[in-house]
């Protein structure tokens, strides 16, 4: 080995600066997850302002039990897709240098444009440094990326050049693209492991915040404050009362909710001419805030999100729902949001007769009891669908012209008769059926092919007669109450709680105790000592459909 | 004396002790009899393999031959095919093994037909194959989502998803943007900013014995992945220092027209015309050898449809005369046709005597037999073309019962990946389909 690169390699050694205890060769259950969309774009805005651009194309997320968060433990990144990190690493540091924003975003000039500066170099890659990677660098490491800097300065002969390929570079790194939890030996846990004060504020801040940890966090992590309860309570309680809790919550909800999926709903034109991708993206931003407004209100219950009158409106949505509302603000104006609350006699309650869970969960062309009941199911109640059987004929299902059965109901009944497929669809279409009066668009309506639609149902025993029935139906079903501790768990943890880590029961119950508060129970899993266990990660089979 | 340059009279120069430095530009003169070997070097021009993913299966009835074995006539739904029918196989008999675990319709079947394997995640077959012939080029594959949605059946791993382009235009920026070279080109330098873009990303692989060992046994392999990922950059950006090797059929094309990506036929129609056209410049240019293209089936419809492709094979009734769906039967004609329109823009790109589509095989899979009822027995295969002489063409291969393996196991083999078997439990086998192999 020559010195040069011996030099390396004492400096990568000592690189990371956390964690150093371990052998090398112990299997620490460290976990990484990769950077969602989201996550990435507010770590570029946190370090570099909103007005840089992010252009190009990134993986789509993958879900795995629900969650993209669980998801994003079980992936890594291919060749190709690393080929477009790395053109938006080289197109988001090129703008950080260039002629506009070199003044303000670089802390000083070089002496020479065409020549390397290692101690402006220095100073700049250790500041960003430290936001990208999520904690401060170590002087080996600032020592390696000024090395990267001189190097490709000298090859190009452009100071800016140089130090924006070095900024691209730790664009493309693994310290920024993906939450490494260092962890620790665990004193409470002999032979186990937890994360250290660096894993904790990580875990703390994607948790709370949906962002990178914040300087405050990033102290008391170096001081290791984290690892005393009062310590942590201090950081918890000072995070829960940021504004930025708000994004945490969405975050989540959005990442349960599968609100992601709006991204691919298209309706046909010709059926629902008041869709289109503008309206979808406001259908989820609607569902997101009238879940923020009801778990953040004092004595917020998460139950009501099934039940809530308020909620917020467009003129794009107001139009959807029929809603004579007047907005002061023109339409394109940032923000021309309303808050708007349905009246008692209203059809609508809930956040089940929203447009984004009716139109996602439907056909291009018109609705689909089936896929509404299977999402109402698996995703609000954690349950299990299973797929349908092989050899199974459909026919009657949908063939809208059938004069004998005019409406999905008629038709789903139909099908039923059919043993083999009775089993599920008891399950799923009950529920389904419930929200028959609104359309695969998402609008009102009472009436299918000329037949009164008929919304009664029941589920697990609990009868209703139309979709705000439902709605109190699934308020009042304990399973719902269960599903939200199981998916918010699995989504701080990076995976789904194993069946025997009997603290998720004990979390629930004080979640139930608490008057089923949102923000009570991130706070109490943030306070949890067993919400910082390191449990080695499984890696299952992610797979998407044709 | 004039005399005709042959691939001979050069190899025999070189016999006779002279080193035979030949000039540039490279003129199609050089390349032997076939078009298949570069005259200077002797080296092979490339072999190339293409995988067609159409979910939903076919008509039932309607597209098994007739007649086994060779000069097979095509049925009905496969009439389309002819203008290809030497350069054919059709299997029928071919089947999904569940082994009595659950049915998740169109994914199990699929997982099968990609890893081999219920339930896994990766790899995926076309992966080892770009392994074995697509090293060296700038992109090991390339993977096409024409249905608009980003969703790609190409897996380097169970975590490593291989992601698919649904837009021409940035695929055509991928291939033909500011990075690419044009190996044709009178000058060449190499150029100092991918020089340095090299030391900079080189300077992240000197961390990754740092950064894995802090992780356990799962984590470490994904961050093994990411440098992997890594490494073909780096290599790729070595190549691009390198003067690349003249090839006399590689054009550019102008710039891709603007292209709207979705789900209507329509405008499948005519992405996947100009995917084609992209593709064969690429692959005459070199830049890849592999492509995997998914037709996808979640959403493909007619405009102003309330249904969809999908929906029909389920609920669409059977029409009593005609005896088969027919919106199903109208889908499927189009969905063949593009994939022959396909075909044929490939196969009109000259490359030596011949033409991109000599050297390339395509192999054609699909998730179910019947997808009115979801059925896994008696599911269509195709592969077409030759890929340079590798496959025979021509057959109606009927292998009843055979496990859908067979013939990824034959096809990985044909591309020269080092394995004699393929899949596990029932689906697993070690049966070469012979008759194909030239």
């Amino acid at each position: 080995m020559t010195p040069m690169k011996n030099v390396f390699r004492i400096a990568a050694v000592s690189l990371l600066g956390f964690g150093s205890a371990q052998a090398a060769d112990t299997m620490v259950p460290g976990v990484a997850r990769r950077l969602t969309v989201e996550q990435y774009t507010r770590v570029i805005a946190d370090t570099f302002g909103p007005t840089v651009k992010i252009g190009g194309r990134f993986d789509p997320d993958v879900r795995v039990d629900g969650l993209i968060e669980v998801g994003a433990a079980q992936v890594s990144v291919s060749s190709t897709s690393l080929s477009q990190y790395d053109a938006m690493a080289r197109s988001i540091a090129a703008q950080v240098v260039n002629e506009d924003n070199r003044l303000t975003m670089l802390p000083c000039k070089p002496a020479s444009a065409t020549a390397p500066d290692d101690a402006c170099a220095g100073k700049f890659l250790a500041k960003v440094g430290g936001s990208l990677f999520r904690r401060p660098l170590t002087p080996a490491e600032i020592e390696h990326q000024v090395r990267t800097a001189a190097n490709a300065t000298e090859t190009v002969k452009d100071f800016y050049q140089g130090l924006s390929l070095t900024l691209a570079s730790m664009l493309t790194a693994p310290e920024f693209l993906f939450r490494v939890e260092s962890v620790e030996a665990d004193p409470a846990n002999r032979g186990g492991y937890r994360l250290d004060s660096a894993g904790k504020a990580t875990r703390l801040a994607f948790f709370l915040w949906n962002g990178a940890p914040d300087e405050e966090l990033l102290r008391a992590a170096q001081k290791s404050e984290l690892d005393t309860p009062k310590g942590l309570e201090k950081q918890v309680n000072r995070m829960m009362a940021s504004g930025r809790l708000k994004d945490g919550i969405r975050a989540f909800f959005d990442d349960m909710l599968q609100l992601a999926g709006m991204d691919d709903v298209m309706k046909d034109g010709a059926l629902f001419p008041k869709f289109s991708s503008q309206i979808a993206g406001e259908a989820r931003e609607q569902t997101l805030r009238t879940i923020v407004g009801v778990v953040t209100a004092p004595k917020g219950d998460y139950r009501d999100i099934f039940t809530t009158k308020k909620t917020f409106l467009t003129p794009g949505l107001a139009s959807i729902y029929k809603v004579p509302l007047a907005f002061d603000a023109p339409i394109g104006a940032p923000d021309y949001w309303k808050a708007y609350e349905f009246k008692a006699e209203d059809p609508r309650a809930g956040i089940l007769v929203q447009t984004s869970f009716v139109t996602m969960n439907s056909h291009p062309g018109r609705s689909s009891p089936t896929l509404r009941g299977k999402a109402l199911r698996e995703v609000l109640l954690c349950q299990k669908v299973p797929a349908p059987p092989a050899d199974v004929n459909f026919t009657i299902v949908q063939d809208t012209s059938n004069p004998v059965y005019r409406t999905a109901r008629d038709r789903l009944i139909a099908h039923r008769t059919n043993p083999v497929c009775g089993g599920c669809h008891k399950l799923i279409d009950p529920m389904g059926l419930a929200l028959e009066n609104f359309d695969g668009g998402g609008a009102f309506r009472t009436t299918e092919n000329g037949v009164k639609i008929d919304t009664s149902g029941e589920i697990d025993g609990v009868k209703f007669a139309d979709a705000a029935g439902l709605g109190q139906a699934i308020h009042d079903n304990p399973a719902a109450a269960s599903c939200l501790v199981q998916r918010l768990t699995a989504y701080g943890l990076g995976r789904t709680p194993k069946k025997d880590e009997t603290w998720v029961e004990t979390q629930k119950a004080a979640f139930i105790k608490n008057n089923y508060s949102v923000p009570g129970l991130m706070r109490s899993l943030a306070l949890s000592p067993e919400f910082y266990r390191a449990v080695p990660n499984e890696i299952k089979a992610a797979f998407n459909t044709p | 004396m004039t005399r005709n340059a042959t691939r001979r009279t050069v190899l025999r120069g070189a016999f006779q002790g002279a080193a035979v430095t030949v000039g540039l530009p490279l003129l199609n003169c050089f390349l032997n009899n076939n078009g298949t070997a570069l005259a200077a070097t002797g080296a092979q021009l490339p072999v190339r393999f293409g995988h067609w993913f159409q979910a939903l299966g076919l008509n039932p009835g309607m597209w098994v031959p007739e007649k086994t074995g060779a000069g097979y006539t095509n049925n009905i739904q496969l009439k389309v095919l002819d203008p290809f029918r030497d350069r054919t196989n059709i299997f029928s008999g071919l089947r999904y093994f569940l082994d009595g675990r659950p049915h998740e319709t169109h994914t199990s079947s699929v997982q099968i037909a990609t890893t081999g394997i219920y339930g896994a995640g990766g790899p995926s077959f076309d992966s080892n194959i770009a392994d074995a012939i697509g090293k060296g080029t700038r992109f090991r594959s390339l993977e096409i989502a024409f249905a608009g949605r980003s969703l790609s059946l190409s897996r380097r791993s169970a975590t490593v998803i291989n992601p698919a382009e649904a837009s021409p235009v940035a695929l055509y920026q991928r291939i033909f943007g500011p990075d690419f070279r044009d190996p044709n080109a009178a000058d060449f330098k190499p150029d100092p900013l991918i020089m340095a873009r090299q030391s900079v990303l080189s300077s992240v692989s000197e961390r990754r014995e740092a950064l894995t060992r802090q992780l356990g046994a799962a984590d470490r392999v994904r961050l093994d992945e990411y440098f992997t990922g890594l490494r073909e950059i780096e290599q790729t950006l070595a190549h691009e220092l390198e003067r690349p090797a003249p090839l006399p059929a590689c054009k550019v094309p102008g710039a891709e027209e603007e292209a709207k990506p979705g789900s209507v036929v329509e405008d499948i129609t005519k992405n996947s015309k100009l995917f084609a056209g992209l593709l064969a410049s690429a692959m005459a240019c070199d830049q890849t050898r592999v492509f995997n293209i998914n037709l996808g089936s979640v959403g493909i419809r007619k405009a102003g449809s309330t249904f969809t492709w999908h929906t029909a094979t389920h609920e669409e009734s059977v029409d009593e005369k005609l005896g088969y769906q027919k919106e199903v039967f109208s889908f499927l004609t189009w969905a063949n046709a593009t994939f022959v329109d396909f075909l044929k823009i490939l196969n009109s790109m000259k490359e030596g005597d011949g033409t991109v589509f000599d050297r390339t095989m395509v192999l054609w899979q699909t998730d179910h037999g019947d997808a009115r009822t979801h059925s896994l027995e008696n599911v269509p295969l195709m592969t077409v073309g030759t890929a340079g002489g590798r496959i025979k063409g021509g057959q109606h291969i009927a292998v009843s019962g055979d496990p859908y393996t067979r013939v990824g196991l034959t096809v990985q083999q044909a591309f020269g990946v080092p394995i004699n078997t393929w899949g596990d439990r029932s689906n697993k086998t070690t049966k070469t389909v012979t008759e194909i192999l030239a």
